[in-house]
């Protein structure tokens, strides 16, 4: 092959290869550099040369090669990132496309409430007890110091199983059945732990419109001690309330009033205005829930000298706190189970109660 | 309770404002219901006088009235009333008033061709009460022109209270301005009537043969009096608190209910047979009473009976036959004291509500009885004329006087509160105690007869433990100074006690949570999570539908259900539930999951804790996955997410088909611990079951039984054992009868070589063409883990081997080629 063949089949080739598509490139490659390609033939026919011949033929060829394989590998990259191109062009999804559904569960606002309820006063040093809703009398009624004659007793609208046994009206006699274990197993009482429990739970009165549902939830306090006061049932009310409705400076107002199980015993009202709904201004008081010192007759009841043992009991209505906290209007709706009302008052379910991330 | 300013202030001398009573009645324990000025609602009322009343020219039943309002100028009325005629005073609308009582507002209008500027009124179209036939007749002497309100002594605010059962004392008008006094609100105003010097023997004289019942009444008659409409005075007070007036001796035994907080009763002398009333048992005779109801009594009731028989339920509601009317020229007036206990169980039993039955179930001022009796008397005699006789008496004044002792330093280590000697000792005095003895530790108090709520002998219903027998005597010693300190607390007011944190062991508390309530609190988490909403129902619903989903027994039956669709105690969540998901159905939306964590119920009244759930419907739209109906393995997840989560060791749970009726039988299961312990049972809703609650066919349901879920064993972990080399999955499908239980096959396979094999996932179900009748093809993939060295082939062959030999012994399954 004459030299100035050379430089025409470079020339040829390279302008050949600037407009290949990805097959007519790699046919160019084989017909260039493949085992029968024309440089690869011309390759092979140096030994046959004379050797001063051929050094000088091998250096040009082999500028010739380097030359077209680097344009072969340019035009190949420049195909390559084309055709990359035109992949993912092709490849465009809708990304505005709704997601694949998962439907969202809730927790019921009355299950949020009593684990906040649980989160403070577990920061007090309480513990939780828990008790069966169908009660007996004694439990319900007579160790409360509400005797069978008593008004009282006629007040809370009882409901009744066939057997005689009673709903329970109140959270109340879980304090019994703990005061009962308490007593039982402190033969000397002197060196008993005190009682600090609350107790959540299902309560039960006959009465049913916009404000009273048959079936409620209250939660139960009790504490028993040595030198527990007044004054300790006054600060606990208002440590709780204050955390639990998230406002440092809540006025809490605890009113004369009369309970069986208490004395003396109070009502617990907490400042708002009553135009607005909001908690803690305003100049309007609203009652959320009863208190007092333990009945000396509630004490000796379950075996507890009130000369040596004092302390305080409060009730709270779950739904009220809920309703109050959260601006709910309806208590009925609590137990309707209505998803669209579930999912609006719903609480998410990875977000549990916890006094550092705040309730 | 409910009383006037100006009645209040008959006993209590006062410069307080109004606001500053309303506070102080709350504060100290008789809570503010409510303050009503009906001056507000009857401003636009005027006295007015008919210039002449004509027959209405079109309208044979209504009058055309020109009517003189004081302003001068004449307004021409319509009226329809009856008593409508020329001179009467009359209480006029103008337009433009709201009548309370019918609820309208007044506008100019024509009845009938004749032009009507107003409207002529009647007590009930004022909301008052009174005689209701036509319009309101004033006195000749009513001043035209004046507001009605105003005349009628209607125009100052009624306080209304509520009284807690345990004061008595506080449901008359005399006990309230006490208790304010005894706050600091004014003086009260002594109660002293002058003796009555009775005249010959009573008429009517007592028999008691009932003492339990009656221990001490007093009565007298009162002879030629003449009962008519009381004076205005009287009429008004009883207005004003609500009370309709009746006749002027009915209205002196309804005024002094109120103020005094006596009850008290007034026979009709001459109706009463044989000249004696005797207090006895009843004996089933009945009887109508003064509110024109059947009355019957029974051995456990106290009545009063003359010689014809019963004519009074005792101090519950009198006799109609034997009442005072306008005839009546001689009066027996009845003062008795009724045991507490026996009236309440008598109302309680008859249903009776009365004023007197609400004091005397809270006790009566026993010593007051005498002094009563002598200004009712008075009061008599004042407004009806007569002569009053001697006093018949029967039983005894009772012994009522009892002491409290109160140590000072308890008002500060029970009240928590720095009320002195010297105040609290003051405080109890204006409430009526009397200082018996006191040194600089303590005071013993003399208790005022009308407080029958302080220092009353402990009524203890002690249960049998140890240390009972002390503990009763520490309530004797207790109780009575516990109730001077709230005397004592209650009139400074609670707001005076400072607040006290309650002291705390160590800054970090232990959880209080027992495992199962942390358990209970992680299971609502994980359904939430998993998209179920949670539901809190009722415990108890309709008997048949409980019926549906177990045992409805008798044990659990409401015996006063507030409504017929709530008799029955649940046995499982699922029955409630389910009444909400076919409400949520109702309302459109029937694609849902619910839940709820409660109680369910068994027959020997016992409960247990369970989380119960249902799907309805499809898993929701979506252009990327079809949607698809919930399937009893929906449930079976939602039951093994959460058993999972709560650290049961899932590799030992087992699921046996099967469980409760309300299921379908050939969609449900039970997940077991053990051959004994269920811990869940899942399935599809029976479609029976569907069909009577309205729920759509293929709901599925799960239930979770908290109560049987041990404690996870709190072991530290073994370190993982994390090979180097890659696991290698193999494929298997065998043929095996069609009713071969999935979970057999992949316990089997894993069980060929349990160190080895990690993974055993059923990836086909196939039944059609290619296997044969009554087979089912199951695929599996197998994933197995070298630990120490890379299998060869002929090593894995060989593990395969073992898996295909493994399910066949323990499924009859064979590969299929």
């Amino acid at each position: 092959m004459p030299e100035n063949d050379l430089s025409i089949l470079q020339t040829q080739a390279e302008s050949r290869i600037a407009v290949a598509d990805s097959d007519a490139l790699e046919e160019l490659r084989v017909a260039l550099l493949g085992k029968s390609g024309t440089l690869t033939a011309a390759l092979k026919a140096l030994g046959a040369m004379p050797p001063e011949e051929r050094k000088a033929r091998g250096a040009e060829l082999n500028l010739v090669k380097s030359a077209l394989t680097q344009a072969l590998a340019t035009r190949r990259a420049v195909l390559d990132a084309a055709a990359l191109e035109a992949r993912l062009a092709a490849e465009r999804i809708d990304v505005t496309a709704p997601v694949r559904p998962e439907a969202a569960g809730a927790i019921h606002p009355i299950s949020r409430t009593t684990e906040e309820i649980a989160a403070i006063f577990s920061a007090m040093g309480f513990s939780i007890k828990e008790g069966p809703d169908i009660e007996n009398d004694w439990n319900n009624f007579s160790a409360l110091n509400i005797a069978a004659h008593h008004p009282a007793r006629a007040m809370m609208d009882t409901f009744y199983l066939q057997g005689g046994e009673v709903l329970r009206t109140h959270t109340s006699p879980v304090q019994i059945r703990t005061m009962l274990d308490w007593a039982k197993n402190h033969s000397t009482q002197a060196d008993a732990q005190p009682i600090r429990i609350i107790v959540p739970g299902r309560t039960f009165r006959a009465d049913h419109d916009a404000t009273h549902s048959p079936m409620f939830h209250q939660t139960e306090g009790l504490v028993i001690g040595r030198g527990i006061t007044l004054g300790h049932l006054k600060g606990c009310l208002i440590d709780f309330l204050r955390a639990f409705f998230d406002i440092p400076a809540l006025p809490v107002r605890l009113r004369a009033s009369y309970f069986p199980f208490t004395e003396p015993s109070m009502e617990v009202d907490i400042g708002w205005n009553r135009k607005t709904g909001e908690l803690g201004g305003g100049t309007d008081w609203l009652e959320i829930g009863g208190s007092g010192m333990v009945h000396p007759n509630v004490l000796a009841n379950c075996g507890i000298d009130p000369r040596e043992f004092q302390g305080f009991a409060f009730g709270v209505g779950i739904e009220r706190l809920t309703m109050l906290k959260h601006g709910i209007a309806d208590l009925r709706l609590f137990y309707e189970s209505d998803v669209r009302w579930l999912r609006h008052y719903g609480f998410a379910a990875l977000s549990p109660a916890m006094l550092h991330e705040g309730i | 309770m409910k009383f006037t300013l100006s009645w209040l202030k008959t006993w209590l001398e006062t410069d307080a404002s109004l606001e500053d009573i309303l506070t102080t009645l709350s504060a100290i324990g008789l809570e503010v219901e409510g303050v009503e000025n009906r001056a507000d609602t009857l401003a636009p009322f005027v006295i007015a006088q008919v210039i002449e009343a004509l027959p209405h020219p079109n309208a044979d039943r209504l009058r055309a009235c020109r009517v003189d309002v004081g302003d001068g100028v004449e307004r021409s009325v319509v009226c329809g009333a009856p008593n409508a005629r020329t001179g009467l005073r009359v209480v006029f609308a103008p337009p433009g008033a709201f009548v309370p009582g019918s609820g309208i507002t007044l506008k100019i209008g024509e009845i009938r061709g004749v032009k009507s500027e107003g409207m002529l009124t009647s007590f009930s179209e004022l909301g008052l009460e009174g005689d209701g036939e036509g319009i309101i007749e004033l006195p000749a002497d009513a001043p035209v022109g004046a507001r009605y309100a105003k005349w009628a002594g209607l125009d100052e605010p009624a306080i209304e209270i509520a009284v807690t059962p345990n004061r008595g004392d506080a449901l008359s008008v005399r006990g309230v301005a006490r208790d304010l006094a005894a706050a600091g609100l004014g003086m009260l105003k002594p109660f002293a009537p002058a003796p009555i010097a009775g005249s010959g023997a009573s008429a009517v004289v007592w028999h008691n043969s009932f003492p339990e019942a009656c221990p001490w009444v007093l009565g007298r008659t009162v002879r030629h009096v003449k009962n008519t409409e009381s004076p205005d005075w009287l009429k008004q007070r009883l207005e004003s608190v609500g009370l309709r007036p009746i006749n002027t001796l009915a209205d002196i035994t309804n005024f002094f209910t109120h103020d005094l907080g006596r009850p008290l009763h007034v026979f009709d002398a001459d109706k009463i047979a044989g000249g004696f009333l005797e207090l006895r048992r009843g004996n089933g005779e009945s009887f109508t009473g003064l509110h024109g109801k059947e009355v019957q009594a029974g051995a456990e009731d106290c009545i009063i009976a003359d010689a014809a028989g019963a004519q009074s339920l005792a101090g519950i509601v009198g006799g109609e036959a034997t009442g005072c009317d306008e005839a009546t020229t001689s009066v027996f007036i009845e003062c008795a004291l009724f045991d507490r206990v026996r009236i309440t169980q008598t109302g309680q039993r008859t249903g009776i509500v009365s004023d007197a039955r609400q004091r005397f179930e809270r006790g009566i001022d026993s010593q007051l009885m005498p002094q009563a009796l002598d200004a009712a008397t008075a009061m008599v005699i004042e407004l009806c004329g007569g002569e009053a006789s001697e006093i018949s008496e029967a039983g005894a004044r009772p012994d009522w006087s009892r002491t409290a002792k109160l140590r000072f330093a308890r008002i500060r280590s029970f009240g928590g509160s720095d009320i002195g000697p010297d105040e609290a000792v003051a405080s109890l005095e204006r409430l009526g105690f009397g200082v018996r003895a006191r040194d600089a530790a303590s005071v013993t108090l003399a208790v005022p007869s009308w407080r029958n709520d302080v220092a009353q002998p402990p009524a203890l219903d002690q249960a049998d433990v140890p240390g009972a027998a002390q503990a009763a005597i520490g309530a004797a010693e207790i109780e009575p100074e516990v109730d001077l300190i709230e005397e004592v607390l209650r009139l400074k007011g609670m707001d005076a006690i400072p607040p006290v944190s309650l002291p705390v062991e160590g800054l970090i508390q232990a959880p209080i949570y027992t495992p199962k309530q942390a358990r209970t609190a992680l299971a609502r988490r994980v359904l939430a999570a998993r998209g179920l909403l949670e539901a809190v129902t009722f415990s108890f619903l309709d008997h048949e539908t409980a019926a549906l989903f177990g045992d409805a027994p008798e044990s659990l039956r409401l015996a006063n259900p507030i409504a017929a669709d709530l008799d029955q105690m649940r046995p499982t969540a699922l029955a409630t539930l389910s009444l909400a998901a076919a409400r949520n159905v109702a309302r459109g939306f029937g694609d849902l999951g619910l839940f709820e964590i409660g109680p369910a119920y068994a027959a020997d009244t016992s409960q247990a804790l369970a989380a119960a759930g249902l799907r309805l419907g499809e898993t929701p739209l979506s252009a990327l996955a079809p949607a698809r109906k919930f399937d009893a393995l929906d449930a079976k997840a939602d039951a093994i997410a959460v058993l999972g989560a709560l650290g049961v060791p899932m590799e030992g749970v087992t699921t046996t088909p099967g469980g409760a009726s309300f299921y379908h039988p050939g969609q449900c299961g039970t997940l077991r611990q053990g051959p004994k312990t269920i811990l869940a049972a899942f399935g599809t809703l029976h479609p029976a079951l569907c069909a009577r609650l309205d729920l759509p066919l293929g709901a599925v349901a799960f239930e979770i039984f908290l109560d049987a879920i041990a404690e996870p064993k709190r072991r530290k972990k073994a370190a993982p054992v994390l090979p180097a080399f890659q696991p290698i999955r193999r494929d298997f499908a065998f043929l095996v009868s069609a009713g071969t239980p999935a979970e057999t096959l992949l316990r089997a396979a894993k069980g060929a070589e349990r160190n080895l094999i990690t993974q055993v996932a059923l990836f086909d179900r196939y039944q059609g063409k290619g296997v044969p009748e009554g087979q089912v093809s199951l695929a599996i993939a197998v994933t197995i883990q070298p630990v120490e060295k890379s299998f060869s082939e002929t090593e894995l062959d060989a593990i395969s081997a073992k898996i295909v030999a493994e399910v066949g012994k323990k499924t009859g399954g064979v590969l299929r080629g």
